[in-house]
């Protein structure tokens, strides 16, 4: 029995109608493609008035296909499916065709640009004919979720997810959750202490029932899919026992091995070999550097198992294998700092009085290398001037394009400790003043009343090789006034460079391990940059935090909590349907040469030795076709891409192709005549 | 180790000691310099203010007259290296403006295919096909207690940045290091000596000079050595112009690296042009190395 | 180029673009500075590099090419290294010393009359020729000044770095036919 196929091509507003006549695409549909019984064209197929002329349609004229032209099958292959099945029809009989991308917004000419239309709707026609029922298969989703960071958005996202009573893995590279926010000393722009709003966060993600902890541990492996993901973590040996271990501290008050803390202190501190990155650290179990111990170099001292009471110092601990399951992942992996010795006409690293923002940061909190006060390098001399650098390493086509978001709230922020503490003149080298969001304007204008100044002008230089009168002795800024416009040398006694937010080193060897990507900055790529900034395109793995973009707390907390809201969402639902687009082995025909086995990205493909065949995971497959393409038998199918539907197509798109080359050689045999 | 090799003008009699210890050194080192036959001036600086095009293919002619077997063009003034690599990367980046300098060319039946030819400054070419254990086996006469500043000037580093750091420099500074002498790490080793600016407008560029020469000497610099003739001339011959102006005292040689490089490798002084600067280098050179 | 963009009326900034290689990066400027900061005569300059780009996107072509800036340019490529949009800042300079003296502003500077006298003997000899420099350049522009030049014009004598006489290359006519063609397809970019 012939199908019924309703045609309906949208104008997408003046998107695809400025350049297509899609009136005479639907017109030509209807008189020319055979099976079509219906063919409209409308202003907004996926409007509600549109998808409701799917559906009336369906019902009152008996369509069993449907193709839609339109938009991509990214936006909208949903939407119109669902038309479909609101309507009765399964969802597979459905076929989009993209005018938009694909014809209108590609085309310098209107005739090729609706021919085109024609042949791509005649090749879904054609097609979606050949197209079967499918029915999706439901995956029940793991309510347990893995989240990886433990800064601050890791942190609500963990927060969140465990307080509606839904077990979470938080997963935690460094020996301490926390983040960078636990090196800080205030907040803008309220100035709230920063430890002291973090670290409630960090006891109760801890102390959580529904919270599993694992600090000083990687995430090494991911396979599956969403809703049921088998994730491999590694715990790495502290060296320490924890179930024994009271965070007494005694093995660190004895170690005599000293080392400059680079990570937490930023090389501004020592720490012990063994050791805890920070006194408020979570969990409060500290870790043996072996690198730097002298048990583990030279093979003496072992002190710290000594004063151990509890008797939980382990040298011989392992690291440990963590497999678990989990429904959705959530990465909060933060940022890095830019190096600035990267910009080696600012002196850092050669000129002893530059510092970097992190750097300045340690200097300010009281539970820093230097108790708070700020010093210059020989640890005991005030400033009695500051420079504060904006724009080290961001908005720079030489380092990193984009702007930091964070370091002109924090420029002013350390603007103001400085007047605070100490008695000396404050100036900002800025080239705009990017203060946007909530109080953050307000600010601004506190410090501009508070005396701090403000330069416009990006340091061109920073040198202690004195010119004029004054400048012996001192750090000198060279800059011009671009306000004034002239050329000016200010002599500072202390430089803050505000050096730019960066992706972590290995966030792309990460996100590739959970099969997401990053943009060319090195951002991971969200779904949409602004309807969709916390999932990706892979279902069950979000984003959350500046791992995303540069971006400051309140807006690393409001996406941790999205993230977690999307788990949530996915969690009480209970299921999430799995695309029926995969792949199949017919068994007969299989020798069980096992070629497709290692070419699946996935991992879908599993071996039955006993029957020495092959058998796709339905539950694992993405349906990319590798296999199908690559056995040599030919017996794997592809549901809803199978060859006849694909040659369907082909067939489809060459509707006129007899008519076109008779045009083509009616031309060079007319040509040859002449 | 054999390259097509552009003296550039100033080599020929104003900057004579930096040719016959490019050429004296190249010899110990095993560096067969190819001297491009009927070369001709590159326009340095001032070329390119009278007319894009034309300062172009003059350059180009250049890099066309590089005989097909070779493929690397080494010159040792700074101006000259930077033309050339300039032209020749312009041609590559640009097309259609590497099209209209053919169209010059061969108006003289020359054409040049962009790329072809890899244009080297000569310090950068020692510091790296030669490199440090070849040149370190080869030190005869370590210059152990010079106090040598390198200068390093602007047209090597920059703009192209593959050559060395653009701002802190540091090729030089370890050539003279494997040649055992005390290197001064000072501030302003790659701010601009004025260039031309000492036949336009002698108060701005007597101020560049005097502020490197101040630097040099704060630091306690014997000699400071030197990679671009035009640096050496503003340094050298200006110094007595510029204590004149400023009431200063300097009294610092000025040579080029070379010459340096060809004493710690043995050769005599009068082999390696010294003498030929203004500022006396001979008293320090005596007195802190071995005997020349 | 986006299908969105309309095509714009013609101004100054445009021809400027034009002649620079990678000029159109001009349009990226953020007006931060660095260059005006960097630069080592920045101080003597009527406007910094970077009020001369603004003026440029403003249309003030009077105000920029008889100003001194590109005439305090000694090509040491600060501002190019460390611009953050990559705009070829000196290169810039050199399409404005070329519009300058093509559109007969400059006469406050010496700096023309020195680059005319040096492309004279490359014209001419295929070499430059700093005893002729010496006479055409100084003695006709700044006569005072090159008598001050006399002590060191006789140490760099004395010294043997002075040629008294030009030096010529073989194959002038191949320079000068090139020179001439290079000419006529008409300089600019």
């Amino acid at each position: 029995m012939a199908e019924r196929v309703g045609v309906y091509v949208c104008h997408c507003g003046s998107n695809i109608a400025g350049m297509v006549d899609c009136e005479a695409v639907a017109r030509w549909a209807k008189e020319n493609v055979s099976d079509v019984v219906v063919s409209r064209d409308y202003k907004f197929m996926c409007s509600s008035l549109g998808q409701a002329m799917i559906e009336e349609d369906i019902r009152k004229e008996g369509l069993t296909r449907v193709v839609v032209a339109a938009c991509s099958p990214h936006l909208h292959e949903k939407t119109f499916r669902r038309a479909c099945s609101n309507a009765g029809l399964n969802p597979y009989l459905m076929q989009m065709c993209n005018i938009r991308e694909h014809v209108s917004w590609v085309a310098q000419d209107r005739d090729a640009a609706t021919d085109k239309a024609r042949s791509l709707v005649s090749a879904s026609v054609a097609r979606v004919r050949r197209q079967k029922p499918l029915e999706p298969m439901k995956v029940t989703v793991n309510p347990r979720t893995l989240v990886v960071g433990g800064g601050i958005a890791g942190l609500q996202a963990t927060l969140e997810l465990a307080d509606a009573g839904y077990p979470v893995v938080l997963v935690e590279r460094s020996p301490s959750i926390g983040g960078h926010m636990a090196q800080f000393d205030k907040t803008f722009p309220t100035l709230d202490c920063s430890a002291c709003i973090l670290t409630p966060k960090m006891s109760e993600a801890y102390q959580h029932e529904n919270v599993t902890l694992y600090s000083y541990a990687e995430l090494e492996e991911v396979s599956g899919s969403v809703g049921s993901f088998k994730v491999r973590i590694r715990k790495r040996a502290r060296s320490v026992k924890e179930d024994l271990c009271t965070g007494c501290g005694a093995c660190i008050e004895k170690c005599p091995r000293k080392v400059v803390d680079n990570d937490f202190e930023v090389g501004l501190g020592y720490r012990k070999a063994i050791y805890m990155p920070f006194p408020q650290a979570v969990p409060k179990i500290p870790v043996i550097d072996r690198e730097n111990c002298t048990w583990f170099q030279r093979g003496k001292c072992r002190v710290c198992e000594k004063m151990c009471q509890p008797g939980a110092i382990d040298y011989d601990q392992q690291d440990e294998i963590i497999e678990l399951d989990v429904g959705n992942i959530i990465l909060a992996t933060g940022w890095k700092l830019f190096d600035c010795s990267r910009l080696p006409q600012y002196g850092y690293g050669r000129l002893a009085n530059v510092f970097t923002n992190m750097e300045f940061e340690r200097l300010c909190n009281a539970a820093g290398p230097t108790g708070g006060r700020i010093v210059l390098r020989d640890g005991k001399t005030e400033p009695a001037s500051v420079a504060i650098v904006h724009c080290v390493g961001s908005r720079d086509k030489n380092h990193n394009e984009h702007c930091s978001a964070v370091c002109c709230m924090a420029a002013l922020k350390f603007g103001h400790l400085v007047l605070e503490k100490t008695g000396a003149e404050v100036y900002s080298f800025y080239i705009d003043m990017r203060t946007n969001q909530k109080m953050y304007e307000e600010f601004y204008c506190r410090l501009l009343e508070e005396g701090m100044h403000f330069i416009r002008g990006r340091v061109a230089e920073i040198t202690d090789a004195a010119r004029l009168p004054g400048e012996e002795g001192k750090l000198i800024i060279q800059c011009e006034d671009t306000l004034l416009g002239r050329q000016r040398r200010i002599p500072v006694d202390m430089v803050v460079l505000m050096g730019a937010l960066e992706p972590q080193a290995d966030a792309k060897e990460l996100g590739l391990r959970c099969g997401i990507s990053c943009s060319m900055a090195g951002w991971y790529t969200e779904r949409h940059p602004k309807l969709d900034p916390v999932a990706t395109m892979t279902d069950g793995v979000f984003v959350a935090g500046a791992c995303q973009g540069a971006k400051d707390i309140p807006a690393a907390v409001a996406q941790g909590a999205a993230a977690a809201a999307r788990v949530m969402g996915m969690i009480t639902k209970g299921t999430v349907e799995i695309e029926p687009v995969t792949a199949s082995i017919d068994e007969e025909g299989c020798s069980g040469c096992r070629i497709c086995n290692n070419m699946c990205p996935y991992n879908a493909i599993e071996y039955d030795a006993g029957r020495n065949v092959s058998r796709v995971i339905t539950a694992l497959c993405k349906g990319c076709g590798t296999c199908v393409a690559a056995c040599p038998a030919g017996v794997i199918t592809g549901a809803h891409f199978n060859n006849e539907q694909i040659g369907a197509e082909i067939e489809g798109i060459l509707w006129d192709a007899g008519a076109a080359a008779a045009r083509a050689g009616a031309a060079s045999g007319h040509a040859a005549a002449v | 180790m054999k390259y097509a090799f552009y003296p550039g003008c100033s080599l020929e009699v104003n900057a004579a000691a930096y040719d016959v210890s490019v050429r004296a050194v190249a010899r110990v080192l095993g560096i067969e310099l190819v001297e491009l036959d009927d070369w001709n001036c590159c326009g340095a600086t001032e070329y390119f203010s009278q007319d894009e095009l034309t300062a172009c293919a003059v350059i180009a002619r250049n890099l066309a007259l590089v005989e097909p077997s070779m493929d690397q063009l080494t010159a040792p003034c700074a101006a000259c290296f930077l033309n050339l690599k300039k032209v020749d990367r312009l041609m590559a980046e640009h097309p259609e403006l590497g099209g209209r300098i053919n169209e010059a060319l061969a108006a003289g039946g020359l054409h040049y295919d962009p790329g072809r030819v890899r244009v080297r400054h000569l310090l950068e070419l020692i510091h790296t096909d030669v490199g440090e254990e070849a040149i370190k086996a080869r030190v005869v006469r370590p210059l152990t207690g010079l106090r040598v500043a390198p200068y390093y000037g602007c047209q090597v580093v920059r703009p192209y940045k593959d050559v060395d750091d653009p701002e802190y420099p540091v090729k030089m500074d370890e050539l003279f290091k494997w040649l055992g002498a005390e290197v001064v790490d000072y501030p302003v080793k790659s701010h601009c000596c004025g260039g031309h600016m000492t036949q336009i407008s002698e108060p701005e560029a007597f101020e560049l000079i005097r502020r490197l020469l101040q630097s040099a000497r704060e630091y306690d610099t014997d000699v400071i050595a030197c990679l671009c003739p035009m640096c050496q001339l503003n340094m050298d011959a200006y110094q007595s112009r510029v204590n004149g102006m400023f009431n200063t005292s300097f009294s610092i040689p000025v040579l080029y690296f070379t010459q340096l490089l060809g004493l710690a490798l043995g050769l005599p002084e009068k082999e390696l042009g010294f003498g030929k600067e203004i500022v006396p280098a001979g008293p320090v050179i005596r007195a802190k190395v071995a005997a020349c | 180029m986006s299908s969105t963009a309309r095509a714009r009326k013609h101004e100054w900034v445009d021809e400027v673009v034009a002649e620079t290689p990678n000029g159109h990066r001009l349009r990226h400027c953020i007006q931060c500075g660095t260059c005006g900061g960097s630069c080592p005569n920045g101080a003597e300059m009527d406007y910094t590099p970077r009020a001369v780009f603004n003026l440029i996107v403003a249309g003030q072509k009077d105000k920029v090419l008889s100003s001194n800036t590109m005439w305090q340019c000694v090509s040491c490529y600060f501002c190019t290294a460390r611009c953050p949009h990559q705009i070829p800042i000196t290169d810039i300079m050199y399409t404005l010393k070329r519009m300058a003296i093509r559109e007969g502003y400059g006469r406050g500077s010496d700096a023309p009359a020195l680059a005319k006298a040096f492309t004279y003997y490359v014209d001419k000899y295929g070499r430059s020729f700093e005893m002729g420099l010496a006479s055409r350049y100084h003695l006709l522009n700044r006569p005072l000044a090159a008598m001050k030049m006399g002590g060191m014009g006789f140490n760099m004598f004395k010294r043997g770095r002075m040629a008294l006489s030009p030096s010529k290359i073989r194959q002038i006519d191949q320079l000068q036919a090139i020179i001439r063609r290079a000419r006529q397809l008409g300089g600019a970019s």
